[in-house]
């Protein structure tokens, strides 16, 4: 590189950054001069070159693909333009995994209130706090096999939650994984042991910034514990209570781990996320799967886009 | 909170019980009943030795280490550019990694397995690696938060000293985001370590199994064994709990900050 080539590239990097930058100007234009036009991309190299084949090239191809019936080996396919959303859409059983979401949905919001109903415990009752705080989280950092695992034999015929249930004189049948009324309602369980922790920690934390002399005067004006919460905690945390509803509406769109290890989707506890991977690895069918995929991503993209329209006036109640 | 605590215990202490049962035992007393022999350790010696946990723990290693390296490397790497130089475009290349959060990876699988097919990663170590280092966008945004609380004099006064942008990154820079290297060490081996679909996915080979695609495998020979994969569940489970015991403080506030963003 010549040195005019270095201040001519160099000349309309400066320019713009001036103005952007109106408090610290003489600090940019000194930045900017000791370095070369491309320094900045030679650190990007990497980063952009992964990200762009690992996030955007996979989009690209999978609104490619889901205009195909390609069977992700043969190396022609057909175009069959919008075939695969009609159907996607007109087989009632590839939208069934719908209701199952609902399932999971149902019990984020159990999770949620759970969640808060002990960390607003734990906040105001400090004895054991950590040792309390530290089990309910623990979950959340277990690997996910070995949680599926340990609710198999949990909900097994015979196993520990049937003895649990039989010590307090309950001798009931239930096959908790068997039943297809009761699977999904049996996995979403097992969702809730895991990752209850993460909110009540979340939940904790906003809670603790909370100036303490707002309960001082709070309890000196007679306000009870319940009327403490929802006066003073629940209005203050309400920004991380909306982000975790958000964050419980896409997450129970792409469930996924447990109910594969627990059931591989079998008795009517197939999500969505498996239905898209069967299609794609067991049945070859790569352009349904896409059209799936895109489906999906379009789902989370809407419930992402409304929390960001409506977080900072978001009215979540749940108390 | 008892109640709550109970909940969270009894299923992971009945898997340790039944861990230490004999064969016998395991089939014919109750879940709830303790081992015979509380030192019966035998059915770890099985899951080690049948169940592939060393190879896995291997590669499992092996990967932990060179993306969790890749990471704090591309991290800070692409916050020391974006925060500390003025360039063209510069906004576009913010957009398209604030747009990338908002991708969820299980929705992009179909032709992501196209794309590592293509590179010719599939069934490699290399597949998992280049996967948990292309898609890590959370680590960046830890990096970019802090690396906004190092003051540019620093960078100044390095550079009056005839310090290069390298040296700058080198000398000044990484060795200031130590506590957010932590964070995202901790996050991201926590991560790598729990993850199932990556491997599952694009490393089928036994030979490569991880540690949680190896447990999975138990399902297949030990099928009804349940000593056998309590043990192995135990096995994989241990490590995550010493660490969690040893680094609780830096793991709330880490998962805190990895979550909200």
């Amino acid at each position: 590189m010549t040195a005019l080539q270095k201040d001519r590239k160099q000349g309309p990097a400066t320019a713009p950054a001036a103005p952007a930058a109106p408090t610290k100007p003489a600090l940019h234009r000194r930045t900017t001069r000791r370095h070369w036009w491309f320094t900045p991309w030679l650190y990007l190299l990497v980063p952009l070159t992964l990200l762009v084949a690992f996030t955007y090239l996979p989009i690209i191809d999978m609104f490619g693909y889901s205009a195909t019936d390609w069977d992700g080996i043969s190396p022609t396919s057909e175009n069959v333009g919008a075939d695969n959303y009609l159907e996607l859409f007109t087989r009632p059983e590839l939208f069934k995994v719908f209701l199952v979401s609902g399932v999971y949905l149902l019990a984020s919001f159990v999770q949620i209130a759970a969640a808060l109903y002990f960390a607003t415990v734990l906040s105001f009752n400090t004895r054991f706090r950590n040792l309390f705080k530290g089990i309910l989280f623990f979950p959340y950092l277990m690997n996910g096999v070995a949680i599926g695992f340990v609710f198999l034999y949990f909900f097994q015929p015979g196993g520990t939650l049937d003895s649990l249930l039989g010590t307090v004189g309950y001798h009931g049948r239930l096959m908790w994984l068997g039943d297809p009324d009761l699977v999904n309602k049996s996995l979403a369980g097992v969702s809730v042991w895991r990752y209850t922790g993460l909110n009540m920690v979340l939940f904790l934390g906003a809670i603790q910034s909370i100036p303490g002399h707002l309960y001082e005067a709070a309890s000196l004006d007679g306000a009870n514990r319940w009327q403490q919460f929802r006066h003073i905690i629940a209005p203050s945390i309400k920004p991380i209570i909306s982000l975790s509803v958000i964050l419980a509406i896409s997450g129970s769109l792409a469930v996924f781990e447990i109910p594969y290890i627990m059931t591989g989707g079998a008795n009517g506890s197939q999500t969505f996320v498996i239905q898209t991977v069967n299609l794609a690895f067991k049945f070859d069918k790569v352009g349904l799967a896409s059209a799936s995929a895109v489906v999906l991503l379009a789902l989370i993209l809407l419930v992402t886009w409304i929390q960001r329209r409506l977080v900072p006036e978001e009215r979540v109640e749940l108390s | 909170m008892i109640v709550a605590s109970a909940i969270v215990l009894v299923p992971l202490l009945v898997v340790l019980l039944t861990s230490l049962k004999t064969d016998k035992e395991a089939s014919t007393t109750g879940p709830l009943t303790p081992p015979g022999n509380w030192f019966n350790f035998g059915n770890y010696l099985t899951a080690f030795q049948e169940g592939r946990l060393v190879q896995a723990l291997i590669n499992t290693t092996i990967i932990l280490v060179i993306s969790t390296a890749g990471t704090v490397l591309i991290g800070s790497m692409t916050a020391y550019a974006i925060d500390r130089f003025e360039f063209r475009l510069k906004k576009l290349v913010m957009g398209l990694f604030l747009v990338a959060t908002l991708v969820p990876g299980v929705t992009t699988q179909v032709a992501t397995f196209q794309i590592v097919d293509d590179l010719g990663a599939f069934n490699t170590r290399w597949a998992a690696i280049l996967l948990y280092l292309g898609t890590d966008i959370v680590s960046i945004y830890v990096f970019l938060q802090f690396i906004r609380s190092i003051p540019v004099s620093l960078d100044e006064a390095a550079r009056l000293d005839g310090a290069n942008s390298f040296t700058i990154y080198r000398r000044i820079i990484l060795p200031m985001l130590k506590p957010a290297i932590a964070t995202v060490v901790i996050i991201k081996g926590i991560t790598v370590y729990n993850d199932f679909y990556i491997p599952f996915l694009y490393m089928p080979d036994a030979e490569l199994g991880t540690v949680s695609t190896a447990l999975f495998r138990f399902k297949g020979p030990f099928g009804a064994h349940w000593e056998t994969i309590s043990a192995g569940t135990v096995l994989v489970i241990l490590p995550t709990f010493l660490v969690f015991l040893t680094l609780q403080r830096f793991i709330y506030s880490g998962f805190a900050a990895g979550s909200t963003k």
